[in-house]
């Protein structure tokens, strides 16, 4: 095993990362301002990717021109879904919310396959393929932009949050609903507006994902065990900790598989996942 | 009396164990038809490629009855029915499983009892294949299976049951004389090699056989690696096989893997001699059409090709009948159905019975020669597990954007490319 060998998969890890953190940031958003965990999330990723694929297959524009639009799109179908269907379960036991973002992920799924077939799709021809040799390694071009995609939204977000009035506005109902309320901040917008961003970045994650992994209706589910683990180990809620958490997981991952066995890959990500919820059930940057 | 229908099914089949008779047997009178029970996935999941072999055993029926004056080398292309049973006409009795091992089982007990068929042939998938052909070895009825590979199905020691598909184990076989073949015809030797498999029962099934194979021929294995199918990323598997740096590689991938797997080859520039792949993934319609020239100089095992039809006609003329009526050619599966049901009106017609006792022999005496034969096999002919010992698979070859029968040899269309060219080195 060279040092070029463990040099290509750690940047292939923290490329792949990136992705996990952009999944698992719309999921702890929604998480961390209205206590639901989607179990839909994963197929907001699949919309994004086929959203993408139809947008290229039927005008010929390209996955990256169109990714303004897409995640408009899933924001859009965030807030609708938010005003749709949340809504009415917000104070609903935990169990009916569970229930009901996991009979979305079954319809949602349904849907897809019933429109546009259980057949793998792909997006060939975009403007991103090939790859580009950097310091010795090599690294995929698709997966070289979907990582400083990744990283771009990401930041945005974070801006969002942390330097916008409204972005403000979310961070005050996520700490406290009640107390948020009280200072007029509406919070059935500031859900919505949590649904909406939660859709659209991982919306943005099936974008940039496109031009490299097959569309098909069930992806979401190889990505979301993932999402679920980066959010634990970022701590519930916490977008900084999403990211860093996702690039760490995604690092593990293929390390772990390197070092030890690829069939053992999944089984390294998930002891750690069992080590934070005993150790550290808040994660690594959570608030306890 | 709240549930009659189970109770007397039981008192049946108990009753036919104990006169060692199949309980229909002494039912069934010899007529001008011959009832067939047919076990498909007509809804479900696999509701299409159930479709697909209903349009091919009735086109196998509509031979046997009407004819096919056109292609003399079918058997029964004269029509008029079985002729040892004064011209009886075939009758296909359909039955629908939903891909449910459970429903297959309640389907053949119906089709026996109920529509007293002189035998069954089914099922596409190995899991109801194997509830299926149980329920008919406890009634005694001749049980044919055209095209489920799971090997464990002749392991069972039936006496009812016949298979005249390949069964998996065999197809990894036929990898390992490929390469002998090969190594003599070309003058070189191949070298190392590794396996990537995905991680259900299929892929680990195949890495325990090419584990046992691969050093009893020759052959080094320098690494193993299972992989989950629902992977997100294939790199650390790429790189620990770049590592090992086999010659080549046996891959067993579906179709979401198999692709994923090819792009981070291309990614990571992992270029062994020659890709190797177990059929499912790589022989999708879709694997060439996402992969482009990616998915060039893959070889990968087949059951059936259309290009096959340029060393036996008889394939392209039972191939135009097919496409006349259904706008579809043959695949792996619509071809070994169709065969799969000629090879038992054979054996009724030799039989010249519908006594299931007749067509058991007469199944078990089974010789029939490859030109008789739609399939790229040297015959049929069963061992006493009921498998056909002439089937063979054969290895086809990505060029051109097309699959082209590599081997065996003597049905080649094309000379095998070897090695693959580097990936750096492609056009």
């Amino acid at each position: 095993m060279t040092a070029e060998i463990l040099l290509q998969t750690l940047a292939s890890g923290v490329l792949i990362g990136l992705i996990y953190a952009l999944v698992a940031i719309g999921l702890t958003m929604i998480f961390g301002v209205m206590d639901i965990v989607n179990f839909a999330h994963g197929e907001f990723l699949m919309l994004g990717m086929y959203a993408s694929f139809w947008l290229f297959a039927l005008f010929a524009l390209d996955p990256l021109l169109t990714l303004p639009l897409t995640v408009l799109m899933l924001f859009a179908f965030g807030m609708l879904l938010y005003k749709l269907v949340i809504r009415r379960i917000i104070d609903a036991p935990m169990l009916s919310q569970i229930f009901t973002t996991f009979g979305l992920m079954i319809l949602l799924r349904g849907v897809a396959q019933f429109l546009w077939k259980p057949d793998f799709r792909s997006i060939e021809g975009s403007w991103v393929s090939g790859s580009v040799k950097l310091a010795g390694i090599q690294l995929g071009r698709p997966q070289l932009v979907a990582g400083l995609g990744a990283i771009a939204v990401t930041a945005l977000v974070h801006f969002f949050l942390t330097r916008t009035r409204l972005g403000a506005a979310l961070e005050a109902t996520a700490a406290d609903k009640e107390a948020a309320q009280l200072m007029g901040i509406d919070s059935h917008r500031m859900f919505a507006l949590a649904w909406g961003i939660g859709a659209a970045c991982a919306g943005a994650a099936g974008v940039l994902l496109a031009t490299f992994f097959p569309i098909f209706p069930e992806v979401g589910a190889n990505f979301i065990l993932l999402a679920f683990v980066v959010v634990n180990l970022g701590g519930f809620g916490s977008v900084t900790g999403a990211f860093w958490a996702g690039i760490l997981v995604g690092v593990i991952e293929v390390m772990g598989g390197l070092l030890l066995g690829p069939q053992y890959k999944t089984a390294v990500v998930l002891v750690l996942f069992l080590a934070v919820l005993m150790f550290r059930p808040q994660g690594l940057m959570g608030k306890a | 009396m709240p549930h009659p229908q189970p109770r007397r099914s039981v008192l049946q089949a108990l009753g036919a164990t104990l006169f060692g008779l199949g309980f229909g047997g002494a039912a069934r009178a010899q007529s001008a038809e011959v009832k067939i029970g047919v076990i498909y996935p007509l809804t479900g999941p696999a509701a299409s490629t159930g479709a697909e072999l209903k349009n091919a055993l009735e086109l196998a029926a509509d031979i046997i009855n009407n004819g096919a004056k056109a292609i003399a080398d079918l058997p029964f292309a004269a029509g008029g029915g079985l002729p040892k049973l004064k011209g009886a006409k075939i009758r296909l009795v359909f039955a629908d499983h939903q891909g449910n091992p459970q429903t297959g089982a309640t389907e053949a007990e119906r089709l026996i009892t109920q529509e007293k068929v002189a035998a069954l042939v089914g099922a596409y998938n190995s899991n109801v294949t194997a509830t299926a052909s149980q329920v008919a070895e406890r009634y005694g009825v001749p049980f044919l299976n055209p095209e489920s590979s799971s090997a464990s199905l002749t392991a069972r020691g039936f006496k009812w049951f016949f298979r005249t598909t390949p069964h998996d184990d065999l197809f990894v076989h036929n990898f390992f004389d490929f390469l002998k073949e090969l190594e003599a015809k070309k003058n070189f030797k191949v070298g190392a090699i590794a396996t990537f498999n995905e991680n259900t029962l299929w892929g680990n099934e195949t890495t325990k056989l090419q584990a046992k194979l691969a050093p009893e021929k020759g052959y080094q294995l320098v690494k193993q690696v299972t992989y989950p199918a629902k992977s997100t990323q294939l790199t650390s598997e790429v790189q620990t096989l770049k590592a090992a740096n086999p010659s080549l590689v046996m891959q067993s991938s579906y179709l979401g893997d198999a692709l994923l797997s090819m792009k981070t080859y291309k990614e990571l520039g992992f270029s062994p001699d020659m890709i190797l792949a177990n059929n499912a993934g790589f022989t999708d319609t879709e694997f060439i059409r996402t992969l482009g020239k990616d998915a060039e100089f893959v070889i990968t095992r087949e059951v059936w090709a259309l290009d096959l039809a340029t060393r036996n006609p008889l394939i392209k003329q039972v191939n135009d009948l097919f496409f006349a009526r259904h706008k579809a050619n043959f695949t792996g599966n619509s071809s070994r159905t169709f065969t799969g049901l000629m090879v038992l009106a054979d054996a009724i017609n030799r039989a010249a019975s519908t006594e299931p006792e007749a067509i058991r022999k007469a199944l078990a005496e089974t010789d029939l020669r490859a030109e008789n034969l739609i399939m790229p096999w040297k015959g049929v002919k069963f061992d006493a597990t009921g498998q056909n010992t002439l089937g063979r698979g054969i290895l086809v070859q990505i060029v051109d954007g097309k699959y082209n029968t590599v081997y065996p040899f003597n049905l080649a269309t094309r000379e095998v490319t070897w090695p693959m060219p580097k990936w750096d080195q492609r056009k």
